[in-house]
């Protein structure tokens, strides 16, 4: 039984320092390499659910804060991990570069981000390397572009006012 | 069979035949059809090909989108042999409009009422998330009535949400009495929430920062009357439905989820609490008062559709419990934070002040500047963990708003809930899980 108070890195044993943010939260920077491994411990320390999975996309923010080691690259898949039994959540941040957006998947440790890592992959184009079923979720199947990256464009749709020219 | 009988030796040596839930979840996941994907495409024409169909051929159908037992645009397709269904595959994105796009371009201030649009059923739950998640970035702190507002606003969303899955549950396995019964109570708190809130759904009254409005005047004997006819009705309800023979034929056995599983599947809210898992986040993570709240964690034991039902009509009466010490306990006070920076001056205040106007008009115009910061809030929707990922970059709009749909979620544990049922269950297990599907796609 792990001691109540202990942060998720020391409970699973991880030469990664947990920082606790501005909000009060547990925050993991990992690396792609260790990402399955971190997660791994962290199951087998009574992380047992994955919460949830998302992307996000810093094209505006390459330059952001983050803490000492951690190179900022455009995208982050951002996991919340869950102990059931001590109460705890703890996030999980991994760098992903644009240049080769790939990170293994969490399936095989966590079966339920399976429609997460596909809706992080239909939204930001960030692929799961080893996903049973690596396809997209929420837009048509033959969609182009990843609709949630800050480079694809909100897009509206036209309103004709009063007295401007009209289309003809 | 026991797990010794299992192991029996025969002729050809020791069978180590492992019990159903020895299986690995991932294992499972893949069996069950997780990764399933039929072809989409157009289908070939018998005449094209040469094969030979045999008896035991299976058959691959879509149940949806326009299925009036998937509530909503939900559509499944399933492989199906006679009538058991072999292996299922929800496919969703017909209600995908983008809201976490659309709210990356709203500020703040507009913000609740976006995130009020994608569970339709329980707006307030979805309000409530992003303010919390907005006032941990604000650091703000609000005052005591305004939580207990909320609290109150939530339970008695709980109760409508809960009692509409009644009806619609009820219509799928044939009882329109119930259905009839169920929307009638819903009406009753909706016209309370329209007297509150001026609209009967996506409110956007629960803000960053408080509420938009007090309660109305008189509003303690609207609340009392909802509470004091619910559970009557409630046991009404259990009258007519759990002992009922067709009710229990048809739900008991049903649809059966292991704690396990469930926890695999990261499926939450009153699926995981059906299997015997007591996670209820209003007791194990409290937010907002719920820490001085007397009520119980509502637990099944088997897991299956009876289980579900079970869990969500006893959540109503604790619903009624909790609404009842809201009443009881409402503090007097301010029902918004009294923050400058996030507070809109009071309307009185505008017809005398010129700054007044121009703060108010700045803050319902350009909103307010949130420092930078991620954060993830969840809370207990009538559905599962409600979970909102805001990421701020010190402007007026979030950077990155991430909506952590229970129902989206809890889809995935669909295939092993279907999996060797018959298709007729099929309708029964849907049900049980309450897919919103303005939340799944949002």
């Amino acid at each position: 039984m792990a001691a109540v108070g202990a942060s998720a890195a020391e409970l699973a044993g991880l030469s990664e320092t947990s920082s606790i943010g501005a909000s009060g939260q547990e925050v993991l920077h990992v690396t792609r390499e260790r990402y399955l491994e971190v997660a791994g411990a962290l199951r087998d320390a009574g992380f047992e659910m994955c919460a949830d999975l998302c992307g996000v996309d810093y094209l505006r923010h390459l330059d952001r804060p983050l803490p000492e080691g951690v190179t900022p690259e455009r995208f982050e898949i951002v996991v919340n991990l869950l102990s059931l039994e001590i109460h705890q959540r703890v996030r999980l941040r991994v760098q992903v570069p644009d240049s080769d957006p790939v990170v293994p998947t969490l399936f095989n440790l966590y079966p339920g981000t399976e429609n997460m890592e596909r809706e992080a992959f239909d939204l930001y184009g960030v692929c799961f390397e080893g996903h049973p079923d690596h396809t997209r979720i929420l837009m048509p199947d033959d969609w182009e572009g990843h609709p949630l990256r800050k480079d694809y464009s909100v897009g509206r749709v036209p309103v004709q006012f009063k007295q401007a020219p009209g289309p003809r | 069979m026991t797990s010794e009988e299992l192991k029996a030796e025969t002729s050809e040596g020791l069978q180590e035949l492992q019990e159903r839930d020895e299986t690995d979840p991932v294992a499972l996941a893949i069996e069950e059809g997780s990764p399933f994907r039929p072809p989409e495409g157009p289908m070939l024409d018998l005449g094209d090909i040469d094969v030979e169909f045999g008896e035991d051929e299976t058959m691959i159908i879509n149940m949806g989108p326009q299925h009036p037992s998937t509530h909503g645009v939900l559509r499944i397709m399933m492989e199906l042999e006679g009538e058991t269904v072999l292996r299922s595959k929800p496919v969703i994105g017909y209600l995908h409009t983008g809201m976490e796009k659309t709210g990356e371009e709203l500020t703040y201030v507009q913000g609740a009422t976006n995130v009020t649009r994608m569970d339709y059923l329980s707006p307030l739950h979805n309000e409530l998330v992003f303010s919390l998640a907005a006032e941990a970035l604000l650091h703000i702190e609000i005052p005591p009535r305004a939580t207990w507002i909320r609290m109150l606003m939530t339970e008695l969303n709980r109760i409508s949400s809960h009692v509409l899955w009644m009806a619609t549950n009820g219509m799928d396995l044939a009882s329109t009495s119930m259905m009839i019964y169920g929307f009638r109570d819903r009406e009753m708190i909706l016209s309370f929430f329209e007297k509150t809130t001026g609209l009967r759904m996506n409110h956007d009254y629960i803000r960053p920062g408080g509420v938009a409005a007090d309660l109305p005047d008189g509003w303690e004997d609207d609340v009392m009357s909802i509470i004091e006819t619910i559970p009557g009705r409630v046991d009404e309800y259990d009258e007519m439905l759990t002992g009922q023979p067709i009710f229990k034929h048809r739900t008991e056995g049903v649809g059966i989820i292991s704690p396990e599983l469930a926890i695999a599947m990261s499926a939450t809210g009153p699926i995981l609490r059906a299997s015997g898992v007591a996670w209820d986040l209003r007791r194990a993570m409290p937010y907002l008062a719920y820490g001085d709240v007397d009520f119980d964690v509502i637990v099944g034991t088997v897991g299956d559709v009876f289980d579900r039902y079970a869990v969500r009509l006893n959540e109503i009466r604790e619903s009624c419990k909790i609404v009842r010490q809201c009443v009881e306990k409402m503090p007097l006070g301010d029902y918004r934070a009294q923050d400058k920076k996030v507070t809109p001056p009071p309307r009185a205040r505008i017809d005398e002040s010129m700054e007044a106007l121009i703060h108010h008009f700045k803050i319902f115009t350009r909103g307010f500047e949130v420092p930078p910061g991620e954060v993830y809030t969840a809370i207990e929707s009538p559905r599962g963990e409600l979970g909102c990922y805001l990421v701020a970059d010190g402007s007026n709009k979030p950077y990155r708003m991430h909506i952590r749909a229970p129902s989206f979620v809890n889809l995935q544990s669909l295939p092993p809930l279907l999996r060797g049922g018959l298709i007729a269950d099929a309708v029964a297990v849907i049900s049980s899980v309450d897919p919103v599907m303005g939340e799944v796609d949002r």
